[in-house]
């Protein structure tokens, strides 16, 4: 089977390249701790609302300025409707659903990932800048999706 | 009359003529309802129209969705298919083939119509996607199942011409679009099982009440091992137009046959064992697993990067042929005023960044700033709605005179060209457009909203404007191009049209172990296996709590 030269200098770079790029998206993944969103944590999605700590959402203080957030995204909306938390402080996400599949998004952090019954799913932000951060549902829910949001205020 | 003579039939008999013009037209009804859908979309989200109360957004959003991605494309396809197989094994189809064609379009129809109903009836707004525990009319998910069980019929047509012409033509080389051809299905009926298997066992009786909860993370899983492969299947048979008919159409030749055999090889191998890659932010899937899907994914680059030095240098060395000499000369000896080869050349620029945004998608963690925004949904119509789109237009500019009969008049021609422009600027428009407001946060498959006047949601309105107003030059151009392929049907003057299937300068013997199907697939078995087998068996057996049916909109 005949190779072009060329061709063989561009699949040898693409090919490279692409070998790189794999090594540092493990190296980032599994040395430096950025793996996407993975929790294996399962609930019955019939009894959220009676399941400790999902029947009282809100945070909870875990340490100096860090706390874990419990919520629920429900159709339409997220549970607690509203936080507060302290500027620079680091916030453990932990949402699960009672219903359908929804969305977990604060705009303009990193924190983004899938909500799905029967599953807790969790993800963590440092809130280095004050403000009002929108947090919304970026996944189809029903007719109301598009008002299904909440805000964090961080000061 | 032996109708496998060695010299090949440049066009099609009516027969298999009839049968592919079936599907292609309804192809482009279903295109020309899906851009009409489009529109009111953009339009609803650019804030210029509210829609009436007795229809839905979400309801348009998925007969857009079904009728672009599953309906035209699939159509399409197997149009496109059935006439070069028939072109390049001697110009007809034998009679098994025509039959599987016709009982494949006939299932596909009425499950096409099946699945409109509901949508039509807002009984089924659950997208194309339609992810449980949203829970449409069990007609919706049944329509759906015959589609995919007629567009297997078709595929055991070009299977059934392709075992004939072997058997008839030993020894010979296979046609490079036959070979491809049966690439394309084979990858095809392989990622359909599990969705089939999804649609019947899982949704089917759990939609009509038979069964009270649903395996969520199976019902994802094996949707998503559909999912991608999905998207191969657009591709590959814009890449059969651009490595076998697009040479011919430029006055050029294949530039390696073996390679253009090895590409379609590797596709088929590494578009399948990589579903995870868009499950990537769920729960219920450890990261080691996601991180063996990534690498399968990104394997996928390299028979990218073989089609795009094969496709570049068949141009050069056509444009060479034809005197364009010095480094870029022979760019310009390319016919820039033949939409046979504007349309889709215009399809291949999006396709560098469609290509890069691909890699972004399924970078592991980066793919945390842009799932489910507005990015994703940018990604997607500068890939399949450009480089997959505008290749089918470019094909159907000549296929349909080859299937009437007709030819493609100047007149046409240039309209095809403005069609093409339209196309081209809106969706460069349109992507743009979505790609940024994707970056910033803004989420995809969402009604106009301002979430309750927030000032980064209000900021992204500019960018929905601009949405609407290419939406807008999209739909034009989709009638355009209507107007044109009605046309080349039912008016142009008659005439012959050449079928263009170019072949290589020399003959090129390929190691004869690319076409043994059975090893490729038990490689892509193996693979399957040990991306899928472990996973799938941790769903079953420690699933989580199944989830009840819901409709909520």
């Amino acid at each position: 089977m005949h190779l072009h030269r060329y061709e063989k200098i561009w699949l040898i770079l693409g090919a490279g390249g692409l070998a790189l790029f794999i090594v540092l998206l493990c190296v980032n993944a599994f040395a430096m701790g950025m793996a996407p969103p993975s929790n294996m944590t399962m609930i019955d999605p019939a009894k959220v609302n009676e399941t400790p700590p999902f029947d009282k959402p809100g945070l909870v203080k875990v340490g100096e300025n860090e706390y874990d957030a419990y919520m629920t995204a429900f159709v339409f909306g997220f549970s607690p409707s509203k936080m507060e938390v302290p500027l620079g402080a680091t916030v453990n996400f932990h949402v699960t659903s009672p219903d359908v599949i929804h969305g977990f998004e604060i705009v303009g952090t990193n924190v983004n990932f899938m909500v799905l019954p029967g599953h807790v799913n969790s993800a963590t932000h440092t809130f280095d800048k004050p403000g009002e951060y929108l947090v919304l549902c970026n996944e189809y829910c029903g007719a109301g999706h598009h008002v299904m949001a909440t805000t964090i205020i961080v000061k | 009359m032996n109708i496998f003579q060695k010299e090949q039939a440049s066009t099609v008999d009516p027969r298999t003529s009839r049968l592919s013009l079936s599907y292609i037209w309804v192809a482009f009804i279903a295109f020309v309802a899906a851009a009409l859908c489009g529109v009111v979309q953009g339009m609803v989200r650019g804030g210029f129209l509210e829609l009436p109360a007795w229809a839905n957004y979400y309801q348009i959003l998925t007969a857009h969705g079904v009728l672009m991605a599953l309906i035209f494309t699939t159509y399409f396809i197997i149009g496109f298919l059935y006439s070069g197989v028939a072109r390049t094994t001697g110009g007809t189809l034998h009679k098994a083939a025509i039959g599987y064609g016709w009982t494949g379009w006939v299932l596909m129809t009425v499950g096409t119509l099946m699945a409109g109903a509901m949508i039509l009836t807002n009984e089924a707004s659950v997208l194309y996607t339609f992810y449980a525990p949203l829970k449409a009319h069990p007609l919706f998910y049944i329509g759906l199942a015959l589609v995919v069980v007629g567009s297997w019929l078709a595929g055991f047509g070009i299977f059934s011409r392709y075992r004939m012409w072997k058997r008839l033509n030993k020894g010979a080389t296979t046609p490079l679009f036959v070979f491809m051809s049966v690439a394309t299905f084979i990858l095809w009926i392989i990622a359909t099982i599990p969705v089939a298997i999804e649609v019947l066992f899982q949704l089917i009786p759990w939609s009509l009440g038979w069964t009270s909860s649903i395996n969520l993370m199976l019902s994802r899983t094996l949707f998503w091992f559909f999912g991608h492969p999905l998207v191969y299947f657009w591709l590959m048979p814009a890449y059969i137009a651009w490595y076998v008919c697009i040479p011919k159409v430029i006055g050029g030749h294949v530039f390696s046959d073996s390679l253009a055999r090895v590409a379609f090889i590797l596709l088929l191998i590494f578009s399948i064992p990589v579903g995870f890659h868009h499950q990537l932010m769920e729960p219920g899937i450890s990261e080691g697993w996601k991180m063996v899907h990534v690498i399968l994914t990104l394997i996928v680059v390299l028979p990218s990067l073989m089609t795009a030095f094969s496709v570049f240098a068949t141009f050069e060395s056509a444009g060479r042929k034809k005197g364009g000499t010095g480094l870029f000369g022979w760019f310009k000896k390319l016919p820039w005023t033949d939409v046979r080869f504007f349309a889709p050349f215009v399809g291949m620029l999006f396709f560098i960044p469609g290509g890069a945004g691909g890699i972004v998608n399924a970078s592991n963690q980066m793919n945390a700033l842009v799932h489910n925004t507005m990015w994703v949904t940018g990604h997607f119509h500068i890939t399949v709605g450009a480089p997959v789109a505008l290749t089918f237009m470019g094909v159907a500019y000549w296929l349909i005179p080859v299937l009437t009969g007709r030819t493609l008049t100047p007149t046409a021609n240039r309209m095809g060209m403005v069609q093409t422009v339209f196309w081209g600027v809106g969706m460069f428009l349109m992507s743009l457009a979505m790609h940024t407001m994707g970056l910033e946060g803004a989420p995809r498959r969402t009604a106009y909203t301002t979430y309750f006047d927030h000032p980064i949601a209000l900021g992204w309105m500019d960018y929905q404007r601009v949405m609407a107003f290419a939406g807008g030059l999209l739909f034009v151009s989709a009638i355009l191009l209507i107007l044109i392929l009605f046309y080349l049907t039912f008016k142009a003057p008659k005439g012959k049209t050449e079928y263009p299937i170019a072949e290589t300068e020399t003959p090129q013997p390929f190691p004869p172990v690319l076409e043994r199907w059975g090893v490729w697939v038990g490689v892509l078995a193996v693979l399957i296996v040990l991306a899928y087998g472990y996973p799938i068996m941790e769903q079953i057996q420690h699933q989580a709590p199944g989830s009840a049916p819901w409709v909520t909109w």
